[in-house]
């Protein structure tokens, strides 16, 4: 087929929808920065109740981070290495979380680690609180945010291949030193951007923690709740508050960019 | 022409901000396409932006609404009365917004959207929610600030948190929540599925709720009685329309819908 018209090989028309859904994208951004009470904004941010309100997201995003990789990176390499009967299945069951609404999780959560819950009898026993505690705040964006983490790592094992794992298995290592020695150091870009994803999708976490944690200063009002509540009596913070989402978001984002810019040129060298 | 092009501009504008509205939570608009065919008096189609606190009972005022109106159709959206005055100063194409409190209203009228003086049409006192069984058996106020209690309350930021600090405020009872909601419906989700052992929401609400949680009254919820004003926007395609829905809120057909929801006289 004869290309007309082409940017480096990309028809016109794709740049040109490109850039609305870029506009489409951007021009919310414009619109937040536009609104912000500029004199008052160092007062908006950094009265108690948002300090409170970001320190609380900054601890439980990194502690839900911290769960995301204890956890997802070993179901990252299950999927990815082996197979097992109804292992599709198991996969759409674990990425369940990023389709579903963020309430529904949050009522789940609540019927899983709820006082009433199936396992919220065993908790209390154990003498851990759930219900309107921080802890609570960190497993529901822990649920949601997981599968990030997954999604990317999974996707950069099976691009790595199996290759330099076999050589190093005839070579004698034992699984767990594959793991550690030849692994995971494949797969590090892809981890530090799924992890960064990762906590990224757990500062924004609204629906589940307000369904599951409740909104209390200090314990489980997260910066989203604080916005949501700021909206209702003083929109000047709540918005001055959505930029500094927005800034921490876009910096994250730029982290995860440039971790991730890494894994392509090796897998690249290793195909 | 260029008329129906508007026309046309503008029930797609409504659908859209009805379809956000639902998304930001609260309960979907229920979407019926607009039919003007036989035209008695009253024709076309309102959009009523109502309190939470609301939905069950505007939901059914909508439909009987209806009813007595063939031709018209009445949409509804239905979240925070805070969030639908955002959402109205934002240019949300409303013909009629009911608030759950006279603050909220008197917003919109400092920015000139209201067409007449708001009318009062229903007030509502707090109760207190207890799960089925009452776990923390709570029987006072006084209760709901025991140690080991768990309460949940709403944020003093909505109408129903305002309503608990003026009853804290005037009996003294000083209230430890483990949670601040940010809407009424927070706190009585959290006290039917038994996280919470204590609530504070409207009476209309434990009413809406019957069977799932139970309610306790109390005398001192009479220090804090939420007025909820109704009225006709300026914004409004239909004024003539949305003036009649408000007057029909406040008709006895309206007042007897709203009396059986728990809802006190203005």
């Amino acid at each position: 087929m004869k290309r007309t018209a082409t940017l480096a090989g990309v028809p016109r028309w794709v740049a040109v929808i490109a850039l609305a859904g870029a506009i489409f994208i951007l021009l919310p951004l414009v619109a937040v920065i536009n609104r912000v009470d500029w004199p008052q904004f160092i007062p908006l941010i950094s009265s108690e109740s948002s300090v409170a309100a970001l320190l609380l997201s900054l601890r439980t995003a990194v502690a839900s981070t911290v769960l995301c990789i204890v956890f997802g990176v070993p179901i990252a390499i299950v999927l990815a290495r082996t197979t097992f009967a109804g292992q599709r299945f198991v996969r759409s069951l674990v990425l369940l979380p990023l389709v579903l609404p963020p309430v529904v999780g949050g009522i789940a959560l609540l019927y899983t680690f709820g006082r009433r819950g199936l396992l919220g009898q065993t908790f209390d026993v154990l003498g851990i609180p759930i219900a309107f505690s921080t802890t609570a705040v960190v497993l529901a964006q822990t649920f949601v945010a997981i599968p990030f983490l997954i999604l990317s790592l999974e996707g950069a094992l099976r691009t790595a291949g199996t290759r330099y794992e076999a050589v190093a298995a005839t070579l004698g290592a034992r699984p767990t030193t594959v793991l550690f020695r030849v692994t995971i150091p494949l797969v590090l870009p892809a981890l530090i951007s799924g992890a960064i994803l990762s906590f990224a999708r757990a500062l924004g976490e609204f629906g589940a923690t307000l369904t599951f944690a409740g909104s209390l200063q200090g314990v489980t009002r997260t910066l989203p709740l604080e916005i949501y509540l700021r909206l209702e009596t003083n929109p000047d913070a709540a918005v001055a508050l959505s930029l500094v989402l927005v800034a921490v978001a876009v910096f994250v984002v730029g982290l995860a960019y440039r971790a991730s810019a890494v894994p392509t040129a090796r897998a690249r060298v290793a195909s | 022409m260029t008329q129906i092009r508007k026309l046309a501009l503008l029930v797609v504008g409504a659908a859209l901000v009805a379809g956000l509205a639902a998304c930001s939570s609260a309960t979907p608009a229920t979407s019926t396409s607009p039919k003007g065919t036989a035209a008695p008096k009253l024709t076309g189609s309102i959009t009523v932006y109502g309190a939470a606190s609301l939905t069950a009972t505007f939901t059914e005022l909508a439909t009987e609404f209806e009813a007595a109106n063939p031709g018209v159709t009445v949409q509804t959206a239905f979240n925070g009365s805070s969030v639908l005055v955002t959402q109205i100063q934002g240019g949300a194409p409303a013909d009629v917004f009911a608030s759950a409190d006279t603050a909220n209203m008197t917003k919109l009228m400092t920015a000139n959207l209201v067409t007449d003086t708001p009318v009062d049409f229903a007030t509502n006192v707090l109760e207190i929610a207890v799960p089925t069984g009452n776990p923390a058996r709570i029987t006072t106020f006084a209760d709901l600030a025991k140690p080991g209690v768990k309460t949940v309350v709403c944020a003093p930021a909505v109408p129903c948190g305002a309503a608990t600090l003026a009853i804290e405020t005037a009996t003294g009872v000083k209230l430890t929540p483990v949670s601040e909601e940010t809407a009424v419906t927070g706190v009585l989700s959290k006290v039917q599925t038994g996280e919470a052992d204590a609530g504070l929401v409207y009476v209309t609400d434990v009413k809406g709720a019957a069977g799932k949680v139970v309610g306790i009254t109390f005398p001192e919820s009479s220090k804090a009685v939420n007025t909820y004003p109704i009225a006709a926007l300026k914004a409004s395609a239909n004024p003539k329309t949305a003036a009649a829905f408000v007057a029909f809120v406040t008709s006895s057909a309206g007042q007897k819908v709203l009396a059986a929801a728990g809802f006190g006289k203005p």
